[in-house]
């Protein structure tokens, strides 16, 4: 059931925000078992916050469901990590969950992730697997694998993720729902366990582009807390959803429909833009000239922030700490030791090196550069064209346990998603069909569209319009 | 252009990592593998370009000068591995005379 729809439901009385979460702990005593989406969830707190819920607010009893690595007052926050499984317990409220709590919406549910969103599958969460719901032998993709897969599997309405490379967008493709990565700034990362600081957005999944408006529309704004968080005004993301995409100019990057994309994915995405062009949308062929460096510029860029980020776990003031060190140097080196888990520590390790006397200029200063080439494509793009149009992943969901020996193959399938993270840009996965795939029957397939810096409004009406024709 | 490689062990410890050595060895392969495909970035021509720390920076943003709340202290030693006379309690830090 979609949040908009449920919404005209409490609105007439046909239902009330104790009922929905009592469906919702059906649901997930029926089904959440073998998905595993959900790391935990408190009822009887959620069900204390229903009992009051104001149903004039925007979102009044409506229950999200929050990644585990958003802090809610009084809630696990474990990041999918050992290292904060134990015994940590938010002391606040992030900034997205004081918003959705002021505009009357109940967050309910922790959902997991690769390991502090390192991943595109979830099998890095350190806790649990989670499986895509169309095929419970495959990934739901990642990060944010949880909150795609509860929503996917009707055990969440709609829930928030985070986006640092593709990590809302790839399992919303891979599990078949809307997941929308905000502009750079539009939304508080204050509250969210940082990843890599000048990439990290939190946004929604959700069953409609209607629904991740309405969200955006609560979580979007400035934030005295978060010193990166615009100060711009939000724009009304609703009155122009269904002004159609008539007229408007939508780019086809050459580089985003090359070799490596699989045939049933080419198939629904093309589809998927002729459908907006008999909508009256003018296609304009385009090209992204430096897309073939984005994965190197990322891997070294997001690693490095991330060794910086992950030195506070140092089981001093919070998580892990191991037993009995014989000195400082050793709690530190050994608590990081048993509390991470391989790709965390790779990415550590890989960011250290990037960082260090004697690479950085090599290394993580060149990568700085080509990031602002891959931002001067898109400026140039978006100088021509609205949008962009392109898939989200090379292929449907892949298989359980496939996780690659090479830890390189897994971040080449990242190729679609990681430059609008480079360039700051809004990004949104539509659902576009399904195909067969490695042996499944229907797998679900993502249109991806990008828009320009705080374009999400024109985003949205393009991606209401694609949803519209499937 | 050599093969990039990394010196795992070292660079763990100033990761303050401490690794075992079948890490280090998995480690070292996969790591020189993404390195060498990092590589490809010395194919651009980057002089003359600046550095992109940050999409959209923001300098120098001044909040409103205002007194508020602090977390309270028990919130916040609640999550302390170790902690004793409300302070957060470590190991000792400074050799004896």
């Amino acid at each position: 059931m979609s949040l908009s729809s449920l919404r005209q439901q409490l609105l007439a009385g046909a239902t009330t925000p104790a009922a929905i979460l009592g469906q919702l702990a059906e649901a997930i005593a029926a089904r959440d078992g073998h998905t595993g989406a959900y790391l935990s969830h408190d009822f009887a707190a959620a069900m204390a916050e229903a009992e009051r819920a104001d149903l004039t607010l925007p979102l009044g009893g409506i229950p999200i469901a929050i990644k585990d690595n958003i802090n809610v007052l009084g809630q696990p926050c474990t990041c999918g990590s050992r290292f904060l499984a134990e015994n940590y317990r938010s002391p606040y409220d992030a900034t997205v969950i004081r918003k959705l709590r002021a505009a009357g919406a109940i967050p309910f549910g922790r959902m997991n992730l690769d390991e502090f969103a390192m991943g595109s599958s979830t099998e890095n969460s350190a806790l649990q697997t989670t499986r895509n719901p169309h095929d419970g032998a495959r990934i739901p993709g990642g990060s944010s694998g949880g909150s795609a897969a509860a929503v996917a599997d009707h055990t969440a309405i709609a829930a928030l993720g985070s986006d640092t490379g593709g990590s809302i967008r790839q399992p919303a493709a891979h599990c078949g729902v809307v997941g929308l990565k905000p502009s750079y700034g539009r939304v508080s990362r204050y509250g969210l366990v940082a990843f890599a600081s000048s990439l990290d957005q939190i946004g929604p999944l959700t069953h409609s582009v209607e629904d991740a408006a309405r969200l955006l529309q609560v979580i979007a704004g400035p934030d005295p807390l978060d010193s990166t968080c615009l100060d711009v005004a939000v724009p009304d993301y609703l009155s122009g959803l269904d002004e159609g995409v008539k007229g408007l100019k939508l780019g086809l990057p050459k580089e985003y429909f090359g070799a490596g994309i699989d045939p049933g994915v080419r198939r629904q995405v093309e589809a998927a833009v002729q459908a907006l062009a008999a909508q009256g949308a003018e296609l304009v062929d385009i090209s992204l000239p430096h897309t073939a460096y984005a994965v190197a510029t990322y891997y070294v860029i997001a690693p490095a922030e991330a060794s910086s980020n992950l030195s506070r776990f140092d089981g001093i003031r919070y998580g892990h700490r191991a037993a009995s060190p014989v000195d400082l140097l050793d709690l530190y080196q050994r608590s990081r030791e048993e509390g991470f888990g391989p790709e965390v520590k790779r990415r550590i390790i890989l960011g250290t090196y990037v960082l260090s006397s004697g690479y950085y200029d090599a290394y993580y200063s060149r990568a700085q550069k080509v990031r602002t080439l891959i931002r001067r494509d898109f400026e140039a793009a978006f100088a021509r064209v609205d949008a962009i149009l392109s898939p989200v992943a090379p292929t449907p969901a892949r298989k359980l346990g496939g996780l690659a020996i090479d830890p390189l193959q897994e971040y080449l399938s990242d190729i679609f998603t990681l430059a609008p993270n480079l360039a700051g840009i809004c990004a949104i996965s539509v659902p576009c069909g399904v195909t067969a795939f490695d042996g499944a029957s229907a797998l679900p397939v993502g249109l991806q569209i990008l828009g320009p810096h705080l374009g999400e409004a024109t985003l949205l009406r393009i991606a209401r319009a694609a949803e519209a024709c499937r | 252009m050599p093969q990039p490689h990394i010196d795992v062990r070292y660079v763990a410890k100033l990761a303050r990592l401490e690794l075992s050595d079948a890490e280090i060895a998995t480690f070292q392969q996969q790591l020189d593998a993404i390195l060498g495909y990092v590589e490809t970035l010395s194919q651009l021509d980057v002089s003359g370009i600046e550095a992109t720390a940050h999409a959209v920076p923001v300098f120098g943003r001044m909040r409103a000068d205002e007194p508020h709340d602090s977390l309270p202290a028990a919130a916040v030693l609640h999550n302390a591995p170790d902690q004793s006379q409300g302070q957060i309690r470590v190991p000792k830090v400074v050799a004896d005379a």
